[in-house]
């Protein structure tokens, strides 16, 4: 597992291009380790991961979307905590704020387990200097403007992120 | 066994992954060239992480041990 030269400087070029709680993390968590192993990083937001820029972060999860997702409740003894609800899709997608009941109940689980918020990882990642690059298309397609993300945002297009992964160790694309 | 003395406490316990990566090299950071952080940890993935983060930065692990259930790290800042 270890690198044959450690002291190498690496590069991780990551495309965040989903904007729900459950993908949010992901970028968010590589992007603040390897930021906290000294590699250089930048994350290229696109399409529904560009919201992940914004000032205000609303992401939420789609249980109905997501049939693998484990349905647990965060509070209750340990008996009451385990148990997996099947609940019919059905169900859900008839039933109105079902996805802000998931979305508070997934937020409170990973609380309580001791994950880190978004915000908080986001926050991570600008103290790191991770390089946040938010798509210009992408604005254009959902009318976004400058202001409406954080200020470490810089705006570019395909050409400024492939440039960017060219000379990367590591590419994903998330 | 020769008993490390440290310069600095972190204690992460509770904090699943990225977090105990995160603010250990946040401490580091605060840390001169061959002062010693002890990091606490409670997340089961952080003894591999460390390892990981350790070749990675050329920090030392002096030592990774367990304490009353609890994973304890002595790092060495290079």
């Amino acid at each position: 597992m270890s690198k044959s030269n450690p002291n190498a400087p690496r590069r991780l070029a990551l495309i965040a291009s989903k904007g729900t709680l459950d993908w949010a993390y992901p970028p968010f968590i590589l992007a603040s380790a390897a930021g906290a192993m000294g590699w250089e990083v930048g994350v290229f937001f696109t399409f529904y991961g560009l919201t992940l820029l914004k000032t205000k972060l609303t992401a939420a999860v789609s249980p109905l979307g997501n049939p693998a997702m484990p349905m647990k409740m965060p509070f209750g003894p340990e008996g009451f905590q385990s148990i997996n609800w099947h609940i019919p899709q059905m169900l859900m997608a008839n039933v109105p704020g079902f996805n802000a009941l998931a979305t508070t109940l997934m937020k409170q689980t990973f609380e309580s387990k001791g994950v880190a918020t978004i915000e908080e990882l986001r926050d991570m990642c600008v103290d790191l200097n991770v390089r946040l690059i938010g798509c210009q298309m992408t604005m254009d397609v959902f009318g976004f403007k400058k202001e409406d993300f954080i200020p470490q945002a810089e705006i570019g297009g395909a050409a400024t992120f492939l440039e960017y992964a060219a000379d990367a160790d590591v590419q994903l694309f998330i | 066994m020769d008993v490390i003395k440290e310069d600095q406490i972190l204690d992460c316990s509770g904090l699943l992954c990225p977090m105990p990566i995160v603010k250990t090299s946040k401490a580091m950071k605060e840390l001169q060239t061959g002062q010693i952080l002890k990091m606490i940890a409670t997340d089961a993935g952080a003894p591999p992480d460390i390892e990981a983060w350790s070749r990675q930065t050329g920090n030392e692990v002096l030592l990774s041990t367990v304490e009353d259930g609890k994973f304890v790290f002595f790092l060495k800042k290079a």
